[in-house]
């Protein structure tokens, strides 16, 4: 057996979603290869060397596959597939764009966001929300499948560095050109793999109060800044933010909901957290429900008593 | 050019979603049904082209039961020109979906296909990528904004850090993020008008799509509850507790 997993990469480093498939593929059982299509890649091809437990890395280099387009990098995918019993990326908005166009050109029904393994033809995923799980079983060659990060280890580096071989591009398909990105910067540690994720809410009331309240509580913490869908749809942050069904999924070690309700479409991003926070002012707000510890009262009084709290006992 | 917009029937997002005891599904006997949050906004967005003279008509498709068509019904109230409703009581999987819209797209000759980014029931994700390499077309998925020009569909699209704008060549594949538009209320008047508007029946069959699901699904269950959690009284108390207790910070 031999299971292909495509790499997230900016082609100077490899994205750190992109370890945890390494986990999901070592699981099923088998020998790895890591395809690193980009364009002047070769130190995210080098750092995906190192992960433990890959045999082989692909590395396709060509202007064509620079910023990832999934026309491109599908049809490249497709024409290394007959290999591979398994076919593996990031349950990232990278993999989810890319991977079920691969499973089309294949003629492969994808299995997406997969939690846990149970063996090579078999996977559970969230459905409705998170709100169920369903364990499928499908027995068709190659298996597609994208794996939600936050479900598996990351794996660790291996002290010797895998073979880097490389592959000619495939044909350019020139169906979509890239434009321009607008990448939201931030000195903060990244949303999907922070150890602590402070979020707010539309009880926030602004861009200003995410500003002036909870930046600096990141900072004390060393926390990402995440939002409800209400706070991203009202502009007080950008989209990148939202945690949720339909955002980012985070399971950080602790998770602070300030001023947001708990609908079940955010609890689908952050129920997997190991500790939850909440700081709302109704006591039947929905988030209290799964909240270790839950604080109730006015935010506007909360966090600067809860920054002077954590600066007192520091 | 005609935009075909391809919507699906799903459970309410409101409604709390309770998982069958015999664990073969969720109970979805006598709950509230309604078009699925993302192909509202799919329809939308045709919609909104149609009115600024982009496009000629908007077709809605459907793949399910018979009841389906009350969902067709509401995007046809919101604006759309007619409706295809491919009738089969079978599971339909992603890649089978993709199929019968292949078909359709074809058969229409559409100049662009608008979907949701993803169903809120099964969270797939899958079906309008699957579509676009089905087609070999371009595709632009999880989209915030969309303009037509020359021929060409500019999207800005939203990714894990940010935002990117792509150009595609048409004919082309969008699927609709959140932030692309607010859709609209169907009025009164409009809710009457779209019982007149055409709605065609077709099937699998007729398509010559084999739509036999691909995986099984062995059992749905419960996710794992959490343990229950506690009050605190103070900003102060919950730093203790996050120090001492959990030793999180
Ligand atoms: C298809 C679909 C997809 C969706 N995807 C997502 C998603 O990915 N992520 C997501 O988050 N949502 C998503 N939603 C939206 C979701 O249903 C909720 O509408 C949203 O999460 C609500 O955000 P909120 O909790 O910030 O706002 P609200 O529900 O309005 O809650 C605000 C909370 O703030 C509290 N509050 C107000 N003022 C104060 C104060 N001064 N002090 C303390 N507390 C205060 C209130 O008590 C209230 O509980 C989706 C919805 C749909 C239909």
């Amino acid at each position: 057996m031999r299971i292909l997993v495509i790499a997230e990469h900016d082609n100077k480093s490899l994205k750190s979603c992109s370890l945890p498939v390494v986990t999901a593929a070592s699981e099923l059982g088998g020998e790895i290869d890591m395809l690193i299509a980009g364009h002047n890649a070769a130190d995210a091809a080098a750092q995906a060397a190192k992960i433990s437990g890959v045999k082989r890395i692909l590395h396709c280099d060509a202007p064509l596959y620079e910023r990832g387009l999934a026309e491109n990098l599908a049809q490249l995918v497709a024409s290394l597939s007959a290999d591979y019993s398994h076919i593996l990326a990031p349950a990232s908005f990278f993999g989810k764009n890319v991977t079920p166009r691969i499973a089309a050109l294949l003629d492969r029904q994808q299995i997406s966001d997969i939690t846990a393994i149970h063996d090579a033809k078999s996977f559970t995923r969230p459905i409705y929300a998170g709100n169920a799980f369903e364990t499928v079983e499908i027995s068709e060659t190659p298996v597609i499948l994208t794996v939600r990060p936050t479900a598996f280890d990351a794996t660790p580096e291996q002290a010797e560095s895998a073979a880097i071989t490389a592959l000619p591009p495939a044909e350019d398909t020139d169906l979509s050109a890239f434009v321009s990105r607008a990448l939201t910067k931030s000195d903060r540690p990244d949303l999907a793999n922070a150890a602590i994720v402070i979020s707010g809410g539309r009880g926030l009331g602004s861009g200003e109060n995410f500003k002036d309240l909870l930046e600096p509580l990141a900072d004390s913490l060393g926390a990402a800044i995440g939002a409800s869908r209400a706070a991203v749809d009202a502009g007080y942050v950008p989209n990148d933010y939202q945690v949720g069904q339909t955002g980012k999924i985070v399971a950080p070690n602790l998770y602070i909901a300030v001023g947001i309700s708990g609908a079940v479409q955010h609890l689908a991003g952050m129920k997997d957290s190991k500790i939850i926070v909440a700081i709302n002012k109704d006591e039947d707000a929905p988030i209290f429900q799964i909240a270790d510890y839950g604080l109730v009262g006015d935010l506007f009084q909360l966090l600067p008593e809860l920054r002077a709290a954590l600066d007192n006992s520091a | 050019m005609k935009i075909l917009v391809p919507i699906k029937r799903v459970i309410d997002a409101y409604v709390t979603i309770r998982v069958k005891a015999d664990q073969t599904g969720v109970e979805n006997a006598n709950v509230k049904m309604s078009v699925n949050p993302f192909c509202e906004i799919a329809v939308e967005e045709a919609i909104r082209l149609k009115e600024a003279g982009k496009a000629t008509e908007v077709i809605v498709v459907s793949a399910g039961n018979a009841a389906t068509q009350e969902s067709l019904r509401a995007a046809l109230a919101m604006g759309a020109d007619r409706a295809i409703l491919i009738e089969t009581d079978q599971e339909l999987q992603p890649l089978a979906i993709a199929k019968l819209l292949k078909a359709v797209a074809e058969k229409e000759q559409a100049g662009l296909v608008i979907l949701g980014k993803q169903s809120i029931d099964g969270d797939h994700n899958q079906t309008g990528q699957m579509l676009a390499g089905l087609l070999g077309w371009g595709q632009a998925t999880f989209a915030s904004s969309l303009t037509l020009e020359n021929d060409r569909a500019t999207v800005t699209r939203e990714i894990d850090g940010g935002l990117e704008t792509l150009s595609l060549k048409l004919p082309a594949i969008i699927t609709a993020d959140l932030r692309l538009n607010e859709p609209r209320y169907a009025s009164l008047p409009n809710i009457m008008k779209a019982k007149q508007k055409p709605l065609d029946r077709l099937n699998p069959d007729a398509l010559g799509v084999d739509v036999t699901p691909r995986y099984k699904t062995l059992r749905v269950s419960e996710p794992p509850p959490r343990k229950p959690g506690v009050k605190v009284e103070s900003a102060a108390a919950l730093v203790e507790k996050l120090r001492g207790e959990a030793k999180i910070i």
